[in-house]
């Protein structure tokens, strides 16, 4: 398959200045070292808990954030976009597009609808008058709107429509690949599947790879493709989403999908829910050895001296453990 | 959640349709809408259109021609409006007596000789005025000259009040020009532009009214002093408004409308005229109604001092500056009578600006 996103080695650390000068007293590892590949047409889910890393990787990735090191290598010409400036950048720009959590704070509450969707083709100069509003017209007709509600604010809608017009607008450049940054976790439940619908369908329709981020592994578990688990800053297993789902070998991936409820109540019993004790460390003073040792229950003294690699396993998965061969984790 | 094809659903659409109303109204026309129902507010702002009015007409709202100078009554007491069915409103004559002791003069009514009031006439000079009279219809005295102070009071009016109004007009655009770009760029430049704000701040306002008044070239006209009056408040106060706008800006550069913006490809001028000052602008507005009355009573300080507007131009300050002396209070207390205004208009301001406010953020 044709990868559409290649990311190799990237790094986001943030200096933490104190003091009168300001001097630079350390750093805030949010994405250290992470590689991987998305392909066209595929979606990579983007998994762990807050604090992980996972916003600011996907902000890396679209160069919102300017990246620390590393290498992000776009489409099918693959080309690094990592040491592009802001006007070097503006060619890929529009080829790739991000969806927000926070439907609120995604639309700016004193623009009408139309100018919403329509700013990203404004900006580029694509579309003026009487096109744009057709262009627009047509956005929200994807997105299951009414064209005629394109004269009104952001405020009249409700958290699932908010969400539909900023896909509107994601789509407006016809990117190629979408970063969806917790699209649903701000929305009630029944409302969160029809927005994985429409997104589902909008992917086959237009051709559109997704890189989806979330917190929340069951969200991911029906449109992923493949999954990516990080945990501060790096990340720590991925593979086919299958494949991870039913035998994790990351004990931090286990206890994640432990907390993903299934439909049988059966099987739902049978289930040990593995309670993480603690937050994530601090990002800027991470444990020695295996970040994840403090609240690992298989944690040795291995663990707490040396750093595993990220070592590829059967069935097309790598995991960052050092017993990733001989624990029997359970899945679903 | 499964993947169904259909994703067109009628259930969010309905959830809309009580707001359906307000959903075409503009973040102005809301504020609007908020701001009318505040009582306080619309009073204040109505206190205030009748003192601008009046500032503007002053030469039809004054009684008198505000520069006369009438020796014979002079430090007149506020004189009594009579009214009779027969005639409607007049106004006693006077005799005066000078005192031989003090040398002052003393006057006394004179009940036989009665001056008609006229009203939206116009006087011997051929002049347009609301109320006017051919006698001595001084409704709140006169000064050591003799001239009318109430007079004197409408035509101060233009220059104190306009005083804010330009004042802070230009230390809206400095502030917010200024406070946009240290917000939005950060770094050295905003290092720089907050250093600069602290250290006027910091700065004893008297003293720095004093050194950049008594600055201004003696030789200037009245409109020379009064522009350098109002530069010199405006240079005062743009430090404030800066941290203000600064502020907003800041919240509003890390909200995900301005990423988005920029992902799109959007350059900084754009992402600053559409999504950051138009935040701003409520708030810039809220803050500049405040900071009206900071700037008159800036004005009025200055003149009171001396310093600032030089007679034969008149303001609120400069007729203060008239009681400043401990006998002139004692013999003539009726020339305190412009701090009233100043009292009133500034209470106003900020009662506007607090309508404003609540107008404005309706999270507050």
């Amino acid at each position: 398959m044709e990868t559409i996103l290649d990311v190799r080695n990237l790094k986001k650390h943030f200096p933490i200045r104190k003091g009168l000068w300001r001097r630079k007293r350390g750093d805030v590892r949010a994405v250290d070292g992470v590689d991987f590949q998305c392909g066209a047409g595929e979606t990579l889910g983007l998994a762990g808990e807050s604090g992980c890393g996972k916003t600011t990787l996907g902000r890396c990735v679209l160069k919102a954030i300017p990246p620390t090191d590393g290498d992000i290598f776009f489409g099918a010409e693959r080309v690094n976009l990592s040491p592009l400036d802001r006007r070097e950048m503006r060619p890929y720009r529009h080829r790739m597009q991000m969806v927000f959590q926070d439907p609120n704070s995604s639309l700016n509450p004193r623009m009408t609808v139309s100018d919403i969707v329509g700013e990203p083709l404004r900006v580029n100069g694509l579309a003026r008058g009487s096109e744009l509003e057709d262009r627009v017209a047509g956005l929200l007709a994807d997105v299951g709107l009414n064209a005629g509600d394109m004269r009104r604010y952001p405020h009249a809608f409700s958290g699932g429509q908010r969400q539909r017009i900023g896909i509107a607008r994601a789509l407006s450049l016809r990117p190629e690949l979408i970063i969806a940054d917790e699209p649903v976790s701000a929305l009630d439940v029944s409302v969160q599947s029809q927005i994985l619908n429409l997104l589902a369908l909008l992917k086959d329709r237009m051709g559109l790879s997704y890189i989806f981020i979330t917190h929340d592994l069951s969200v991911l578990q029906h449109i992923s493709d493949r999954v990516a688990i990080m945990y501060l800053g790096r990340i720590v297993e991925t593979g086919p989403a299958e494949q991870v789902y039913h035998h994790p070998l990351h004990p931090y991936t286990e206890a994640l999908i432990s907390a993903v409820p299934v439909a049988d109540p059966v099987v739902q019993k049978k289930r040990a829910r593995i309670a993480l004790t603690g937050d994530v460390p601090d990002p800027a003073s991470p444990p020695k050895g295996c970040h994840f040792h403090p609240r690992c229950r298989h944690a040795t003294d291995l663990c707490r001296e040396s750093e595993p690699e990220l070592k590829s396993y059967p069935g097309g998965v790598k995991a960052a453990c050092h017993y990733s061969d001989t624990l029997s984790l359970q899945g679903i | 959640m499964t993947r169904r094809g259909d994703t067109m659903t009628t259930a969010d659409h309905a959830q809309t349709a009580t707001v359906q109303d307000s959903g075409y109204l503009s973040y102005r026309t809301l504020i609007w809408r908020r701001f009318r129902k505040n009582r306080m507010g619309i009073a204040a702002a109505a206190v205030l259109s009748l003192f601008y009015f009046a500032a503007l007409f002053a030469g039809s709202f004054s009684p008198y021609d505000h520069n006369e100078i009438r020796i014979q009554v002079r430090y007149l007491p506020p004189q009594d409006l009579h009214f009779d069915w027969s005639g409607g409103f007049y106004v006693n004559g006077l005799t005066s007596t000078q005192n031989p002791v003090t040398l002052e003069l003393e006057y006394e009514t004179d009940p036989s000789r009665r001056y008609p009031v006229r009203f939206l006439s116009r006087d011997g000079g051929g002049a347009f005025r609301l109320i006017h009279s051919e006698g001595p219809m001084y409704l709140l005295g006169t000064d050591r000259m003799g001239r009318d102070l109430l007079s004197r009071m409408i035509h101060g009016g233009r220059v104190s009040l306009t005083v804010g109004i330009i004042g802070v007009f230009l230390s809206l655009i400095l502030g917010s020009v200024l406070g946009t770009l240290s917000g939005y760029f950060g770094g050295w430049i905003d290092h720089t532009l907050q250093r600069i704000v602290e250290i006027l701040a910091s700065f004893p306002p008297i003293p720095l009214w004093m050194a950049l008044g008594a600055a201004l070239p003696a030789g200037w006209t009245s409109i020379e002093t009064y522009l350098g009056i109002t530069i010199i408040l405006s240079i005062i106060s743009w430090g404030g408004l800066a941290r203000e706008v600064r502020g907003k800006v800041l919240v509003f550069r890390e909200q995900d409308y301005t990423t988005a913006a920029r992902s799109a490809g959007a350059g900084h001028w754009y992402i600053i005229s559409r999504h950051l000052l138009p935040g701003c602008y409520s708030h810039i507005i809220v803050v500049a109604t405040l900071a009206i009355p900071g700037m008159i009573l800036g004005e009025t300080a200055l003149s009171f001092l001396g310093l600032g507007i030089r007679p034969p131009m008149t303001s609120w300050g400069v007729l203060l500056e008239e009681a400043q002396r401990v006998t002139v209070l004692l013999n003539h207390p009726w020339l305190l009578f412009p701090a009233a205004p100043v009292l009133v208009v500034v209470i106003a301001f900020n009662f506007l600006g607090d309508a404003l406010r609540d107008a404005a953020d309706p999270y507050s």
